[in-house]
């Protein structure tokens, strides 16, 4: 019996292996680019395309995928690792995946390395394709700009998630068998998207000798949203990388339909001309903060300058309450409640009550895909029960002004944090602090109009009145909403409590079932009475159907 | 050999029920299309090359990856958007299901027309909502968003486990196995149906075939 692997499939495998790893990497790291991607579908092979897919070779990322593998592969302990984090304008920057390709020990010896290895990597890159666009940090790329940026690092050895934050998600991507081990690839994501106040002004050391030039930003206008899916050919961004080196290699496989055994399979070497590098592993990013796209943020944050206390603050809180309330919305006609564990208590210097501390932390399940999505619903939902919850409270907007001043994306409520003076600029537009108590339905039974939709159909029963859309989960604090410019002195009502106020109508009394119920039967009695008025002047109603005519 | 088959459930409102059916067909089918083949001598054969593209949806907070294929793109669009008109004329309560389902034929002697043999079966069940305001409809973009997410994460899974394909056909039989007629891809022979569910949550006479392949009967 033969189970070792022929000299010549032992050089395929390694070969598939070698490029496997280069093209995960390019597809990763193109995913989180910011910019949609397109390849082309061409029938005609044209031998230059590892596993039959058009994946493009951005050279810059080939170059460091290349140095950080060295030469050998992944095997058993030594992992390839890319690491994808964001670094927003301050500086601060944090780990949000990474993708692991791992090899185990489990071998099958039985599979064909030519044929079987080979399309099932195909379909592993296919996957991949695939789960990158699915996981967080593909909604916070597509946003990159000036705020932040999203980076990458290329590493190998041991997988390292220690920078993930606690509580992180993994999604295996696959697995492929061979007959040296069983590949594996998949992707560590960050959910807690609380920024550590005390990680300011750290930058994560490198690691495995990876040098921190890789973090420096370079200059790429980001102005543009959509770049096209080519390469910038001719832009010289001073760091010209050889190419293609001396094993471009060119992969013709051909496949034989009759026993794989015979299969024939060719492999050629070729030099290949690249164009000049793209600098593409880094990006500037605009926005100042995380997705928070919404106007609600953007609108405020645009007001937060550089002073970093409070515009870090800003974008602490939209993490916060967007992971809060989405965590406890019942919206059960959607389908079952977040997975994902509750991410503990986060260590933070203690500040304020315990109670507080607890009832602020415990939503923040389900934080990761709520806090990168624009969390304009929640935001949105919170601000119109803000204002059913206090009724006459639009005079709170201009009265108190609480300035804390923390570090960014500081993931614990406001009461904990110390207070500060105020000394930032437009400081009648920081988020006010709401006392939790107010909000609370428990404590504070909202006034609120009364709206049927199918959602409370569902979750409440008829009779109750006071339920309006999104009270239930209103427990929490929430972020005002600041429309800017819109504050009139004169007036306690703002074009936020306006819009607030006006934005759930009471439901029309002509709809409602209870008087529709009442008049019903007023209705039905009335009826003979009016059929024989209108008996009597059947002769009108002809002459006028005979005029019509 | 038993026919695979995995079910998955999604609930959107009206408008994003193209998208969502979009998505996870393109998804599936993503994983189920290859190059071109061609032939050559000695039984050997080469593949084409299989491009991608992202594609964002409007209406829901979702993107997702397709074949480069706008032939397949169109079949796709085709079928979902007479699904969808199918789920909005048919007066039930917005329950429907599409179903794209994978098989092989086989070549049976005269007088009996070729065999379809199903290998895997997608079925997404639909259930759509309607929404009151905008607040719900703008919570619904999200909600719907990350279950896709979940779904696409179920669709990988499941394609992972390598479970049977059919084999590489030969030359003569590879319009049994694969869609040839697309120029510049070759999915798995597949067709898609759908069946809308009334009120009564039974199944009401609107199914829809349609083959890729009218199969060479004599």
């Amino acid at each position: 019996m033969d189970t070792d692997l022929s000299s010549q499939d032992r050089k395929d495998l390694d070969k598939f292996i070698k490029f496997f790893a280069l093209k995960t990497v390019q597809v990763i790291v193109q995913a989180r680019l910011g910019e949609k991607i397109c390849t082309r579908s061409s029938s005609s092979p044209t031998g230059s395309d590892w596993f039959n897919l058009a994946i493009k070779d951005i050279p810059e990322v080939t170059h460091e995928a290349k140095k950080a593998l060295a030469g050998q592969l992944p095997a058993v302990g030594r992992s390839m690792c890319v690491e994808i984090s964001l670094k927003t304008s301050e500086g601060d920057s944090m780990e949000l995946e990474i993708w692991c390709l791992e090899m185990n020990e489990k071998c099958d010896k039985e599979i064909k390395v030519s044929y079987t290895v080979y399309n099932r990597l195909s379909l592993l890159l296919k996957s991949l394709l695939a789960i990158t666009r699915v996981t967080p940090a593909y909604r916070l790329s597509r946003k990159q700009g000036h705020e932040y940026v999203i980076l990458y690092r290329i590493y190998f050895g041991e997988v390292q998630l220690s920078g993930l934050g606690e509580g992180f998600q993994t999604v295996r991507v696959g697995t492929v068998g061979t007959p040296v081990g069983t590949i594996t690839l998949s992707c560590a994501y960050r959910i807690n998207l609380a920024f550590m106040s005390t990680r300011q002004f750290e930058r994560t050391p490198p690691i495995m000798g990876i040098i921190i030039d890789h973090f420096v930003d370079r200059p790429y206008p980001s102005s543009s949203p959509m770049h096209p899916c080519n390469y910038r050919a001719g832009e010289d961004n001073g760091a010209v990388y050889p190419s293609v080196e001396d094993s471009q290699e060119v992969c013709t496989t051909s496949f034989s339909t009759s026993p794989p055994s015979q299969s024939v399979f060719t492999v050629t070497k070729a030099h290949f001309q690249t164009p000049p590098p793209v600098v593409m592993d880094t990006l500037k990013v605009p926005v100042m903060g995380l997705a928070f796209s919404h106007q609600l943020s953007s609108s405020r944050l645009s007001y937060q300058p550089a002073a970093l206390g409070v515009g870090s603050a800003d974008m602490g809180y939209p993490v916060l309450f967007a992971g809060g309330l989405n965590a406890a919305h019942p919206h059960q006609l959607i389908g079952p409640g977040k997975e994902g564990g509750v991410p503990p208590t986060p260590s933070q210097p203690a500040h304020g009550t315990q109670a507080d501390q607890e009832r602020m932390c415990t939503p923040l399940d389900g934080v990761h895909y709520s806090a990168a999505t624009p969390s304009s619903s929640e935001d949105t939902e919170t601000v119109s029960n803000s204002s059913e919850g206090k009724c006459g409270s639009p005079h709170d907007l201009l009265e108190t002004i609480f300035i804390r001043k923390v570090g960014a994306f500081v993931n614990k409520p406001i009461n904990q944090v110390t207070m500060a003076n105020l000394d930032i600029p437009f400081a009648m537009f920081a988020p006010k602090n709401v006392e939790l108590e107010d909000n609370d339905p428990m404590v504070n039974p909202p006034e609120s109009p009364e709206t049927e939709s199918p959602l409370q159909g569902s979750l409440h029963s008829e009779g109750s009145s006071g339920s309006s859309t999104g009270n239930t989960h209103d427990d929490f604090v929430m972020i005002d909403f600041k429309p800017a410019f819109s504050k009139d002195d004169i007036l306690p009502m703002d074009l936020g409590t306006f819009y607030r106020e006006f934005q759930n109508p009471p439901q029309l009394s002509s709809l409602s079932i209870d008087i529709g119920a009442q008049s019903m039967a007023e209705d039905l009695d009335s009826l003979p009475e009016k059929l024989a008025v209108h008996e009597k002047n059947v002769k009108e109603f002809d002459a006028f159907v005979e005029t019509l005519q | 050999m038993n026919c695979r088959a995995e079910v998955l459930e999604v609930s959107v409102e009206g408008r994003q029920v193209e998208e969502a059916m979009l998505a996870v067909l393109h998804t599936v089918l993503l994983h189920r299309s290859t190059g071109k083949f061609h032939y050559k001598k000695e039984g050997t054969y080469s593949i084409g090359t299989v491009g991608t593209q992202d594609v964002d949806c409007d209406f829901i907070d979702f993107a997702y990856v397709r074949v480069s294929s706008e032939e397949l793109d169109r079949a796709l669009r085709k079928a979902v958007g007479e699904f969808k008109d199918a789920l909005r004329n048919s007066g039930s309560d917005g329950m429907g299901q599409i179903s794209l389902e994978f098989y092989q034929k086989k070549k049976s002697r005269w007088p009996f027309s070729d065999e379809c043999i199903p290998w895997e079966l997608w079925t997404i069940k639909v259930n759509v909502v309607n929404l009151a305001n905008e607040q719900e409809r703008q919570i619904c973009r999200e909600k719907v968003g990350e279950k896709l997410c979940e779904k696409i994460i179920n669709i990988v899974e499941v394609m992972n486990r390598h479970e049977y394909l059919p084999k590489m056909p030969t030359q003569s039989e590879v319009d049994n196995v694969f869609d040839t007629s697309l120029k510049d891809v070759q999915p798995y022979l597949y067709k898609i149906s759908y069946q809308i569910t009334d009120s009564l949550g039974t199944s009401v006479t609107t199914t829809m075939r349609r083959l890729i392949k009218d199969t060479l009967a004599l």
